[in-house]
């Protein structure tokens, strides 16, 4: 098969054949089968390396009305993603093997992407006592991202204890860096804000305060860590710190966490409190968000990761106490990179597949995801048209759920094509 | 006016003095042997009250039924609320009876910009959580202005809580907008930490502030603060920031001195202090009834007989 007229990360239009599921030749003007119905045109559409999620709630098993590890795949087919990192909180939780190899299979079985399974660090994502970390890693879903993500693995011995175990097995502990004590029902970012609505502060420090401590840990043990969702400034000096020591610390931000700040909570197009902007970690500022643009660009922050969190709508149509925490974000991740990081001049398309498939790959131990476009590679390929701008439509969605703070905002860009292994998982921005 | 009250930073001067004004109107209405007046008649506030609050539900059950509206009085406990309806839910419901207005009382801060979302009819803030309670502002200064004449330049002092304070947060956007020059005196712990932001003056010394202060308001300080290490324990949070008889003594003479209610008498106010004859508390009971009147009559474009 022949996709033709496309341009690899942005450069000179060519062609590429497709054998076997690989990239068998790059360049202009190829000849050959033109596959089905006559080859795929491009139409000068950029290609990108297919994009890899670190951070994914399928919600499947347990909470099937938000998403099922089926709709939750075909979202990361629209959106270019080629595998998804399936964090741990489900019920029961992914603390097993059997949990673990169960989600695996059916990613395999649905084929819209490559599932891998994250495994929790502890029993239950309880904070006490080491979850079997070693059997996760030896089972068929052959877990290396190890993480309780949802809560803070705050007990600083727990903590110590599954850095150093899961260099068995090159794993790498997936922290979410949230002190509990200091955030006890937060509800936002703390700040000048959240003082006016009078919710409870989720202040910077706890995060910081957790990153910091995890990199000395990581440090003494002689292990790797990862920071999930990196939100604020203050994180942005640690990590930088830490990797000028040349320790072994990655970090990642979310999409939502590049492009929206807190003072959307008191004023916004769909009203003040209004849950749909509710996260956790929680929206900062436009400071916060600058700067996270920027430690993305000088690779302090190595990835994009969404922390696609699907609530289904009761859950979000509520005050803002009662409401669920998270964010769809698979289907508009691609869109908002290219608006806070592209367009702005931050990052190339190169840049791009950096960190939202190299770096998440190569963090992932993932086989087979996040190689360079050209002969002899793996065809994960995510075909992406930057030239068209259009107003977020949810109901579009392949997500069950509809939680997207950009609901009506106008974004740019739009995948046209999604490969998995040479086989066609999106055309023309459909599902196959 | 807007549709609704629900913060009152959303009050222009005119506005707030507008409500003022109307008040006093009502007040001599009120003086009145018939206090009943038919500027409602036909018209339903709903009081949704999801939080106790007996002396709020009261206050605005008593002024809308002095405008002759029917008062349908909606308590989550033992409703369907504490069987799990949502506010949504409830919202619908109370848009099907054809609700003119409800007056909402919340634990959770928003609540009211909610359910504002989903019904027609006005939503009166009655109190949101840590938020807001402009109702109780615009009683303040009814109470402030009928003691001190106007508000422009006077010094108001708030006492107590103001992080978890409604009334606080309500009395200095509404107090601000009045001309009114308001200092915050508490402990740092109970302070916002973008209190730097806020349009007022902020001290940690209470005797420093009472000399220059034309009004006190005293806020409750709930005893539960204690226990998440907000203060170490009562008798130093009394003694710091209580306002005693010594304390008492050292306010101007024309100085007088409020609180929202309910006290916590020998805690932050002396018994001496709350039944002084400078103590606006027992009128700022009855003000209550008087400004949510004006506040149910402006919103609902009501006509005074």
């Amino acid at each position: 098969m022949i996709i033709r007229n496309v341009r690899i990360l942005g450069g000179e239009p060519v062609d590429l054949r497709i054998e076997d599921g690989l990239v068998a030749e790059t360049g202009p003007g190829l000849s050959g089968d033109d596959g089905f119905d006559g080859g795929f045109d491009g139409r000068g559409a950029i290609v990108l390396p297919g994009l890899v999620d670190l951070h994914t709630h399928l919600r499947e098993p347990g909470r099937e009305d938000a998403e099922t590890v089926q709709t939750g795949t075909q979202s990361a087919a629209r959106g270019g993603y080629t595998a998804v990192h399936a964090m741990a909180n489900t019920s029961p939780v992914a603390d097993t093997a059997g949990v673990v190899e169960q989600v695996w299979r059916l990613g395999r079985e649905f084929g819209h992407c490559d599932v891998q399974p994250v495994g929790a660090v502890t029993v239950g994502l309880e904070g006490r006592q080491l979850a079997e970390l070693g059997a996760m890693a030896d089972s068929a879903a052959r877990v290396r991202v190890f993480s309780d993500d949802g809560k803070c693995v705050d007990d600083a011995v727990l903590m110590r204890r599954a850095l150093e175990y899961v260099k068995a097995f090159d794993g790498v502990v997936a922290q979410h860096a949230q002190e509990p004590r200091l955030t006890g029902g937060a509800q936002m970012n703390e700040g000048v804000v959240s003082g006016r609505l009078g919710l409870t502060g989720w202040p910077a420090v706890a995060e910081e305060a957790i990153i910091a401590r995890d990199c000395l840990l990581a440090a003494h043990v002689g292990s790797r860590l990862h920071v999930c969702h990196v939100s604020t400034a203050g994180s942005v000096e640690i990590l930088r710190w830490a990797k000028s020591k040349g320790w072994d610390v990655t970090a990642e931000v979310t999409p939502h966490h590049l492009l929206l700040t807190d003072d959307l909570v008191e004023d916004s197009p769909v009203g003040a409190y209004n849950p749909i902007y509710k996260v956790n970690p929680p929206l900062r500022t436009r400071a916060d968000v600058e700067a996270l643009r920027a430690a993305l660009a000088d690779g302090t922050i190595d990835v994009v990761a969404t922390d696609h969190a699907p609530h289904p709508v009761e859950d979000k149509e509520t005050e803002w106490s009662a409401a669920a925490m998270g964010m769809v974000g698979l289907e508009t991740a691609l869109s908002v990179v290219q608006e806070a990081m592209v367009d702005t001049g931050l990052l190339d398309w190169a840049g791009v597949a950096e960190r939202m498939s190299y770096a998440p790959a190569r963090i992932g131990r993932l086989p087979g995801h996040g190689r360079p476009v050209e002969a002899g590679a793996v065809a994960n390929l995510t075909l992406y048209d930057p030239s068209v701008r259009t107003a977020v439509d949810p109901s579009a969605f392949a997500s069950k759920s509809r939680n997207t703070p950009y609901e009506g905002m106008t974004l740019p860009g739009r995948v046209v094509a999604t490969f998995l292994r040479g086989r066609p998982t999106v055309l023309e921005g459909k599902l196959v | 006016m807007n549709r609704h009250l629900i913060s009152a930073g959303d009050l222009a001067k005119d506005d707030a003095l507008l409500i003022l004004d109307t008040a006093e109107e009502l007040a001599r209405v009120s003086e009145r042997s018939i206090k009943k007046l038919p500027t409602l008649r036909g018209r339903t506030v709903v009081n949704l009250f999801f939080e106790d609050s007996t002396r709020t539900r009261i206050s605005f059950e008593a002024a809308a039924k002095r405008l002759s509206a029917d008062v349908i009085n909606f308590s989550a406990k033992g409703s369907s609320v504490s069987k799990g309806e949502s506010l949504k839910d409830t919202a619908l419901t109370l848009e099907a009876m054809g609700a003119d207005a409800v007056v909402i009382r919340h634990q959770a801060s928003g609540a009211p910009h909610r359910l504002a979302t989903w019904v027609h009819g006005s939503v009166v803030n009655a109190g949101d959580g840590t938020h807001e309670h402009p109702t109780q502002a615009l009683l303040d200064a009814f109470s402030m202005r009928r003691r001190l004449g106007g508000l422009d330049g006077r010094r108001v002092t708030i006492v107590g809580d103001v992080l978890h304070s409604r009334v606080a947060r309500s009395n200095v956007l509404l107090l601000a907008t009045l001309g009114a020059e308001v200092t915050l005196v508490a402990p740092p712990t109970l302070l916002p930490v973008s209190i730097d932001t806020w349009p007022c003056s902020v001290s940690y010394d209470l005797d420093a502030v009472l000399p220059k202060s034309d009004v006190v308001m005293m806020l409750r300080v709930q005893k539960e603060r204690m226990n998440a290490a907000y203060f170490p324990s009562e008798r130093e949070y009394s003694r710091r920031y209580g306002l005693d008889r010594d304390r008492f003594a050292k306010m101007p003479d024309e100085a007088i001195v409020m609180h929202p209610g309910p006290m916590n008498r020998g805690m932050e106010i002396a018994a001496e202090v709350a039944d002084s004859p400078r103590s606006t508390i027992v009128e700022q009971v009855a003000n209550g009834v008087t400004i949510r009147m004006a506040v149910l009559y402006l919103l609902l474009g009501g006509e005074i007989a």
